[in-house]
């Protein structure tokens, strides 16, 4: 692998209440090479927002990064103070958010927007700026940038928000794009466009990105490789074909045959029983053991370590090797 | 693809369609019509055509599927079922009765016969109840059972929707998504309706728990012989749930038939852009690359004749020149697009 752009090691991160601090994210690791799409995938409460707002420090007031590094072309992000951070952010790092409308500001025109990205990690202003913006904006594919740059946001429908919202993160040119489920709040054929613009923007561009989402289908369709999150810890990372082919955490096996996939002879959906426990009540030992149909004493009593199942392919699960063979078997397929 | 870790039985497929000599439809809609005025600029008018004519029937027992996307109008089909919308025109008949000229006092008696799960579970629940009372409320209300057994039936219908006794005297907000969303289910089948409008009932809800709540409904469905409508934007949930689909685009119904010929044999290119929007479910998955340009447009002042032609991948002249009708093509199985009746007709098409 290439020298990784971004390597988060032992990340914790937790939100502190009336009860003491609320771990949220309980020592995530990963690593995003340059030119990669890593998938970061979990259901709510999983961390994967935070993870993201954590390597930008975003987080909520509430929220504080209480261990771990964050090392971005090998800079330890947590030690830089704020005016370097403001630097990073978006020169170096931007984000794209799943409510695009929410993130752009009602009062400027599109315009106003990306003029003022273009001058604070740029330095264009005017003509220079209009032409890179009008550039931009046809990039991610929006016909007639000239008429889009007049508009405010809410002349703009959903899909043409998010398309501003990619133009106007890119245009930093950053090195690292984070977009936190880009396309959930969009109608399905209009998901379609920007998952296909994504891709495009990858291959022209290499573009390395980090997506955040629920939807393994959305996984399938972009990423190289991909993290499985759940309560604050990527319970088995790999590459994309390891993960959809070879899953050998129970979660993972769980989340793949819980996807509706169109079957025309209504096949019955493998649900996973129960729910994502609450932070507060964080399950001993391995924290997928109350939802897990293999789960044995031990599961409840030691955390299972990380264990590298295949090259680049990582789990944590006392019993990888049985859900491999049931896997391998066909017995869950 | 799925899987299942225990390695245990799997439970029973789809639940059977309604054999042919006791079908009677439950639910007959007949050229519905919703228009909203909406203000344009300081003096203008016009009208927004939420639903436009919209025929549909649901045969006991069965499940039909409403699909589109944002502004297609099927929400307020699903609304004016129940007549939370007042229809601008048209005929909605349940089991025989008249729903759309019902007097007040007749809807509240027809209120029980049709119920509706919504979307967002907390958002439909009075945060200040027990799910128990919140559940109990409909029974007492419609009189479904006798005063000293609403205890026990309320404790039946949970049981029913998989919750536990220990859930009774909650309140909304102490339990899961997917908690909150059986209590929907429990309360709209308290009364014990003919007919159940589920509007997006798994979209808020995790991948792994929408699983739970979609088997439910199926098991539901084939065990009381519950009739749904189902609306949703997701065809792969639709594909699970629905005998029938009518896919929405504008306020109309453009293409109409069974789930397995709208699905594999789509005669709409509104349907096989839907179809082709379905996210691959594996990698090294390719699909048929139909992309719609743009976004739905404006249901202000749509296209005179077929809706889709400035977004249709296929669009010819003559899509704007003849009036687009529903034209049944397949057995029980219609579509809007004039170029595809042609073709049909000329024996050109090859599914």
């Amino acid at each position: 692998m290439t020298e990784p752009i971004l390597e988060v090691r032992g990340l914790r991160t937790a939100f502190s209440s009336h009860d003491g601090p609320v771990p949220v994210l309980d020592g995530v690791d990963f690593q995003v090479a340059d030119g990669e799409i890593l998938g970061l995938v979990g259901e709510s409460g999983s961390g994967k927002t935070i993870t993201a707002l954590s390597v930008l420090q975003l987080l909520p007031a509430a929220a504080q990064v209480t261990g771990g590094e964050i090392l971005f072309r090998g800079e330890n992000l947590l030690e830089l103070d704020r005016k370097q951070m403001n630097r990073v952010r978006g020169a170096d790092i931007s984000m794209i958010f799943q409510n695009p409308r929410g993130s752009l500001n009602p009062l400027y025109r599109v315009e106003k927007t990306l003029e003022q990205v273009l001058w604070t990690h740029r330095r264009l202003r005017g003509g220079a700026a209009r032409t890179v913006a009008i550039e931009l904006l046809a990039d991610v594919g929006l016909p007639d940038p000239r008429s889009v740059l007049r508009r405010y946001p809410h002349e703009l429908s959903g899909g043409m928000c998010q398309r501003v919202m990619i133009a106007y993160a890119l245009a930093s040119n950053p090195r690292l794009l984070i977009a936190d489920e880009p396309t959930t709040a969009l109608d399905v054929t209009v998901q379609l466009q920007i998952i296909e613009l994504l891709g495009r923007l990858r291959r022209e561009h290499g573009l390395t990105l980090v997506l955040i989402t629920h939807n393994l289908s959305v996984v399938a369709e972009l990423c190289d490789r991909v993290g499985v999150m759940y309560l604050g810890r990527i319970v088995e990372q790999g590459p994309v074909l390891d993960i959809f082919d070879a899953p050998r955490h129970p979660y993972t096996v769980g989340l793949l045959g819980s996807r509706p996939t169109v079957h025309v002879e209504g096949d019955e959906l493998r649900a996973i029983p129960g729910q994502v426990p609450d932070l507060r009540n964080r399950p001993s030992g391995c924290v997928f053991h109350p939802r897990c149909p293999l789960v044995r004493p031990v599961c409840s009593e030691r955390a299972p370590a990380r264990e590298t199942v295949a090259e680049g392919h990582d789990v944590e699960c006392h019993f990888w090797r049985k859900v491999a063979g049931l896997v391998e078997t066909g017995r869950v397929a | 693809m799925s899987r299942r870790l225990d390695g245990g039985d799997q439970r029973a497929e789809a639940p059977a369609p309604p054999a042919p000599e006791q079908i009677n439809a439950i639910l007959e809609v007949r050229d519905l019509r919703k228009v909203y005025p909406v203000r344009r600029g300081l003096f203008g008018r016009a009208s927004l055509v939420a639903a436009d004519g919209v025929t549909l029937t649901i045969d006991a027992g069965e499940t039909l599927a409403l699909v589109g996307e944002s502004g297609s109008g099927k929400t307020t089909v699903g609304r004016c079922v129940l007549r939370l919308e007042e229809p601008t025109a048209g005929e909605i008949v349940l089991d025989g009765r008249p729903v759309s000229e019902a007097s007040s006092s007749q809807l509240r008696h027809l209120r029980h016969e049709m119920q509706m799960v919504f979307q967002d579970p907390l958002d439909s629940l009075n945060p200040r109840h027990t799910v128990g009372e919140l559940v109990a409320e409909p029974l007492q209300l419609h009189g479904t059972v006798p005063k000293d057994m609403v205890r026990e039936e309320v404790q039946s219908l949970f049981r029913m929707v998989g919750l536990g006794p220990q859930h009774v005297d909650r309140l909304p907000h102490q339990l899961s998504g997917g908690q909150q969303q059986r209590v929907g289910v429990a309360r709209a089948l308290a009364p014990r309706p003919k007919l159940v409008v589920l509007d997006e009932p798994t979209s808020a809800l995790d991948v792994s728990v929408q699983a739970q709540i979609i088997n439910l409904l199926r098991d539901l469905q084939r065990q009381r012989g519950l009739t749904f409508l189902f609306i949703s934007h997701d065809l792969a949930v639709v594909s699970l749930m629905a005998h029938r689909v009518a896919v929405m685009y504008l306020g109309q119904v453009v293409e109409l038939g069974p789930k397995a010929t709208v699905l594999e044999q789509p005669a709409h290119p509104y349907t096989r852009a839907l179809i082709a929007s379905i996210p691959v479910e594996h990698p090294l998955q390719t699909r048929e690359r139909i992309t719609m340009r743009g976004e739905p447009t404006s249901p202000i002042d749509p296209p005179r004749h077929c809706h889709l032609v400035p977004r249709c991948p296929f669009a010819q002249p003559i899509c704007s020149e003849v009036p687009a009708e529903l034209v049944e093509v397949m057995p029980g199985h219609s579509t809007r697009c004039v170029r595809f009746q042609r073709e049909h007709r000329n024996g050109e098409w090859d599914p």
